[in-house]
C-alpha cells in the first residue's frame, strides 16, 4: 500500500530565492536564518573540535608537555562553552527549529521574524568576543562552570568576557525560545490541532519551556559574579562572606535543564527521521507527548546530582537521586518506541539511517551510565572524574551530535535540492562511530581508577589508555573529512533530489526543494497525519 | 511462531547470561582498601549487570531491526501500520519504573550502610562552638563502633597542596599517615578556592569549600600507600595537586606519630 502525495507543482521557479548573499544578511526568512544557525554552529564546532584535538594531544603523555598549563585550562573553558552555547543548542534548537517548525505549523514564518534575526545575529558577535578573548589577555579558566571562587581569582578580563559572551547568547536562547512557543501555540493553520503536529514541535515546545524558564536564572547568576568579579561584592566570594555552594545550585537550576535543551530536540528530530526511512508510523504518539513533558518537569527538580560532594543534606542528596534516576523512565519510553518503529517497517539502510540508529546505541549507553551516576553512593567516587566526561559525551556528542548529522543527512534534499553522497555518507558515519566509541569508552575505566577531569598531567599507568582515547579522538577528526568534501561536491554537482526524495509526509516535503520564499505558493497543506505511513489515504 | 518465542527466550536468557558472566569477571575498579569499598563494589556490580543487560539488549533490538527489515531490491511500498500498542507501552513504562525504584532504594540501603544518612559526629576539639554550620560529608562507623577514639585530623587545602594537621600531637604533614582499622574523622577547609578530597581506592570524595568546612569519615582496611586527588579544578596545577595517604600497622602509625610529635609549650 504505497501512498503518494504529489508535491506542489511550482511553476514559478522565480519564486525560489536566489543569491548566496542573503545568508549574510539581516534576513527574516526562518529559512536562511536557520541555514545561518547551521553553518555559524557547524564553524564553531570546528573550532571546538580543534580545541578538543589539542586536549587529546595533552593528554597523550602523562606530562604537562603540549602547552603551558594555563593555557590548558583555556582550552578546556572554550571547549566547553564553544561546544553547548555555540554548537549544540543554537543548531539543534535554531537551526532545525527555524527551518522546519514553520512548515510544520502550516506557517508561512516564525510568529516574530525580526526577532528571530536578532537572536541570530547575536551569536556571531557573541562567539567571535569568546574567542577572541584568548588574544586578548587569555580566556577564561576556570571551567565552563565557572564556579567561584577559582572565577574570581583567575585573570579577570577572560572571565568578564566569558560571562558577557555567555550573557548574549543566553540571551539569544530565549529570544528563540519565546518565538517558538508563539509560532507552535499560535500559528498553527487553521483546523490542525495539536495532536495532530509532527513529533519535533512537541520536543521544541518542552525545550522552549525549559529555555525560558531556566535560562533567565543562569543570566542572573552570572551577572552576581561578575559583581563579585569587577565591584568586589560578596554574594558567592567567600573571603567577603560570601556561599560559593549557592552559586552551584543556581548555576545547576540552569545547566542541568540544559541538557534537556540539547537532547530533547534530537529526540524530536529523530523522532521525525525513523518513520521516514522506516516507512512506518512513529510508534507511541502520545506516549512520546507525555514524556517530552515528564522530562520537563523533573528536569526542572534534579540540578542537586551535580552537587552530591559539594555539602548537602543527606535528604537533599536522597531527593536528587530518585529524581534523577525517575528521567530514565520517560526517556526509556522514547526509545522502546523508537525501536517498536524500527520493528517491521521496511527499513532503508542509508546515512540518515545509520546516523540514527547509532544515537540510539549511544544513548542508550550513556543513559545507563546516567542512572548510575544519579545514585549517591556511586557517583561520591567517580563524580569529577573521567567517568563523567565520558557519560556526557555519549550524551551530547554520541546523541545530539549524531542527529544533528542524521538530520543534515535527511534534510540537505530539501534545503539545497541535491542529494548527499551515500558511499561518503557511510563512510562518514563508520569513521565518527568507531572513532567516537574509541575515544570515549575506555574513559569510563579512566575515571574509575582514578583519573580526576580536567587536568593537563596524570599518573602514568593511565598512559595506555589515554592514548587509546586519543586515537579515537583522531579519527573523529578525520571523520569531517569525508563529510566537508560531501557537502561541498553536492551543493555544486549533487544529483538532483527532486521535491520529495524519501517520499515523507510530514508538511516540510509537500512543496518544492528548495521551498520558495514563503513555503507554500498557494495554501498551506493540511497534514492531519504527519505519520500515516502504510496507510491509504482518502 | 512457537519457535519465535523459543529464540525469544533463548536470546533473553544469553543476553542474561553473558551480563552475568561479565558483571562477575571483569573487573573494573581499583583495589578496595577501606571499609567503604567493598559496599560500593557490590552497588557497583549491580548496576553494572542490569546496564549491561539493558545495553546489550536494546543494541540487538536495533541491529536485528535493521537486518530483518531492512528493505530488499524488490520490495516497494510501506511497512505495517502500526501506530502503537497501549498494553505494551504500559509494560515498558511499568517495568522500568520498577527497575528504577529498586535501584533507588537499594542505592539508599548501601549509603545508609556506608554512613551518609547518620547525623555527623564530629569530636574536633576545635569545632567548640555549635554555631558553626558544618556541611556533610560521609560518617561513617564501622560495626564495632570505634568512634569514641576515633583520629581527629584537620586538612587545609590550598593551590596546590593538602596539608594535614595532627591536632593531639601538635604538628603538620604534608603526608596522610593513619593506622589500618581505625576509624579516621577528618575536618576539611579550604583556604582559597574549591578543592576536592578523593581517595579512589576508598571509594569516598569530598569537596574542600572555602568558609564552609566538611566532614569525611573513613576507615582504612589495608596498609599500603595510595594516592589522594584534588578533584575539583582548582588553577593551573589542579592535576599536579596530589598527596599519599599511608595506611600503616598501629605500631609503625606510633612510631611516626611520636617522631613527629611536638612537646606541649607552655607559656
Amino acid at each position: 500500500m504505497t501512498i503518494s502525495i504529489d508535491p506542489q507543482k511550482t511553476n514559478n521557479k522565480s519564486l525560489q530565492p536566489k543569491g548566496w548573499l542573503r545568508y549574510f544578511s539581516f534576513s527574516l526568512d526562518h529559512k536562511v536564518i536557520g541555514i545561518q544557525y547551521l553553518v555559524c554552529g557547524f564553524l564553531f564546532y570546528l573550532i571546538g573540535g580543534t580545541l578538543a584535538s589539542a586536549i587529546r594531544i595533552e593528554l597523550a603523555s602523562p606530562m604537562s608537555d603540549f602547552m603551558p598549563r594555563d593555557v590548558y585550562n583555556q582550552v578546556l573553558t572554550l571547549h566547553g562553552t564553544i561546544m553547548i552555547f555555540l554548537w549544540i543548542v543554537p543548531v539543534v534548537n535554531g537551526a532545525f527549529g527555524n527551518y522546519l517548525i514553520p512548515f510544520y505549523v502550516g506557517a508561512r514564518d516564525m510568529a516574530f521574524p525580526r526577532l528571530n534575526a536578532v537572536a541570530f545575529w547575536l551569536i556571531p558577535p557573541s562567539g567571535l568576543m569568546l574567542v577572541s578573548s584568548y588574544f586578548v589577555d587569555g580566556a577564561a579558566q576556570a571551567g565552563w562552570t565557572a564556579y567561584p571562587p577559582l572565577s574570581i581569582t583567575t585573570p579577570q578580563s577572560g572571565q568578564i568576557i566569558w560571562i558577557l559572551s555567555v550573557l548574549l547568547l543566553g540571551g539569544s536562547s530565549i529570544f528563540g525560545g519565546i518565538n517558538f512557543i508563539a509560532t507552535i501555540i499560535k500559528l498553527r493553520r487553521p483546523g490542525l490541532k495539536l495532536m495532530q503536529l509532527p513529533m519535533y514541535c512537541w520536543a521544541m515546545l518542552g525545550t522552549s519551556l525549559l529555555v525560558v524558564l531556566s535560562t533567565p536564572v543562569l543570566a542572573g547568576t552570572l551577572i552576581l559574579l561578575s559583581f563579585d568579579i569587577i565591584a568586589n561584592t560578596g554574594f558567592f566570594n567567600p573571603v567577603l562572606g560570601g556561599n560559593v555552594v549557592v552559586y552551584q545550585h543556581l548555576f545547576w537550576f540552569y545547566s542541568h535543564p540544559a541538557v534537556y535543551i540539547m537532547v530533547l530536540p534530537a529526540f524530536g528530530l529523530v523522532s521525525e527521521i525513523l518513520p521516514v526511512h522506516a516507512r512506518k508510523p512513529l510508534f507511541g504518539y502520545t506516549t512520546m507527548v507525555f514524556s517530552i513533558m515528564g522530562i520537563v518537569v523533573l528536569g526542572l527538580v534534579v540540578w542537586a546530582h551535580h552537587m552530591f560532594t559539594s555539602g548537602t543534606p543527606p535528604w537533599m542528596r536522597l531527593f536528587f537521586t530518585i529524581a534523577t534516576a525517575f528521567i530514565a523512565v520517560p526517556t526509556g519510553i522514547k526509545f522502546f518506541n523508537w525501536v517498536a518503529t524500527l520493528w517491521g517497517g521496511k527499513i532503508s539502510i542509508n546515512s540518515a539511517m545509520l546516523f540514527s540508529c547509532g544515537f540510539i546505541i549511544n544513548f542508550v549507553f550513556g543513559g545507563i551510565t546516567g542512572v548510575a551516576l544519579a545514585q549517591v553512593p556511586f557517583d561520591i567516587h567517580v563524580h569529577d572524574t573521567y567517568f563523567v566526561v565520558a557519560h556526557f559525551h555519549y550524551i551530547v556528542y554520541g546523541g545530539t551530535v549524531f542527529i544533528i548529522f542524521s538530520s543534515i543527512y535527511h534534510w540537505f534534499p530539501k534545503v539545497t535540492g541535491k542529494m548527499l553522497d551515500e558511499k561518503l555518507g557511510v563512510l562518514h558515519f563508520i569513521i565518527t562511530f568507531i572513532g567516537f566509541n574509541l575515544c570515549f569508552a575506555p574513559q569510563h575505566w579512566l575515571g574509575l581508577n582514578g583519573m580526576p577531569r580536567r587536568v593537563a598531567e596524570y599518573d602514568p599507568q593511565f598512559q595506555f589508555v589515554n592514548q587509546i582515547s586519543s586515537l579515537g579522538a583522531l579519527l573523529m577528526a578525520i571523520s569531517t573529512i569525508p563529510f566537508l568534501i560531501n557537502v561541498f561536491l553536492s551543493v555544486r554537482n549533487g544529483k538532483n533530489a527532486g521535491d520529495n526524495p524519501w517520499n515523507a509526509l510530514t508538511p516540510e516535503w509537500l512543496t518544492s526543494s528548495p521551498p520558495p520564499v514563503e513555503n507554500w505558493e498557494g495554501e498551506a497543506p493540511l497534514v492531519k497525519e504527519p505519520y500515516g505511513y502504510g496507510k491509504k489515504i482518502s | 511462531m512457537l519457535n519465535n518465542k523459543i529464540y525469544l527466550i533463548l536470546i533473553i536468557s544469553l543476553v542474561f547470561a553473558i551480563s552475568f558472566w561479565i558483571g562477575f569477571n571483569v573487573n573494573l575498579l581499583p583495589a578496595e582498601a577501606s571499609i567503604n569499598a567493598p559496599i560500593y563494589d557490590e552497588l557497583f556490580k549491580i548496576l553494572f549487570i542490569t546496564g549491561l543487560i539493558i545495553f546489550i539488549g536494546m543494541t540487538i533490538a536495533v541491529i536485528y531491526s535493521l537486518f530483518k527489515f531492512r528493505k530488499r531490491n524488490d520490495q516497494m511500498g510501506d511497512g505495517i501500520a502500526l501506530e502503537g500498542n497501549l498494553s505494551l507501552e504500559i509494560v515498558w513504562t511499568i517495568i522500568p519504573s520498577i527497575i528504577v525504584l529498586l535501584i533507588g532504594l537499594y542505592s539508599y540501603n548501601i549509603y545508609d550502610r556506608m554512613g551518609g544518612m547518620k547525623e555527623l559526629n564530629h569530636n574536633h576539639e576545635m569545632m567548640s562552638s555549635n554555631s558553626e554550620k558544618i556541611w556533610a560529608g560521609i560518617s561513617q562507623t564501622s560495626d564495632n563502633e570505634r568512634a569514641i577514639n576515633n583520629l581527629s585530623i584537620e586538612v587545609s587545602a590550598m593551590q596546590f597542596a593538602f596539608l594535614f594537621n595532627y591536632p593531639k600531637g601538635n604538628f603538620i604533614s604534608g603526608e596522610l599517615h593513619v593506622p589500618v582499622d581505625q576509624k579516621v574523622s577528618m575536618k576539611m577547609e579550604s583556604k582559597d578556592v574549591i578543592h576536592a578530597f578523593w581517595v579512589p581506592e576508598f571509594r569516598i570524595k569530598q569537596d574542600i569549600i572555602p568558609g564552609q568546612p566538611t566532614i569525611l569519615n573513613f576507615t582504612p582496611t589495608k596498609v599500603g600507600k595510595y594516592p589522594i586527588i584534588c578533584a575539583e579544578l582548582c588553577g593551573p596545577y589542579h592535576g599536579g595537586m596530589r598527596a599519599s595517604i599511608i595506611v600503616e600497622e598501629e605500631s609503625d602509625y606510633n612510631e611516626w606519630f611520636n617522631k613527629n610529635k611536638k612537646p606541649e609549650v607552655n607559656l
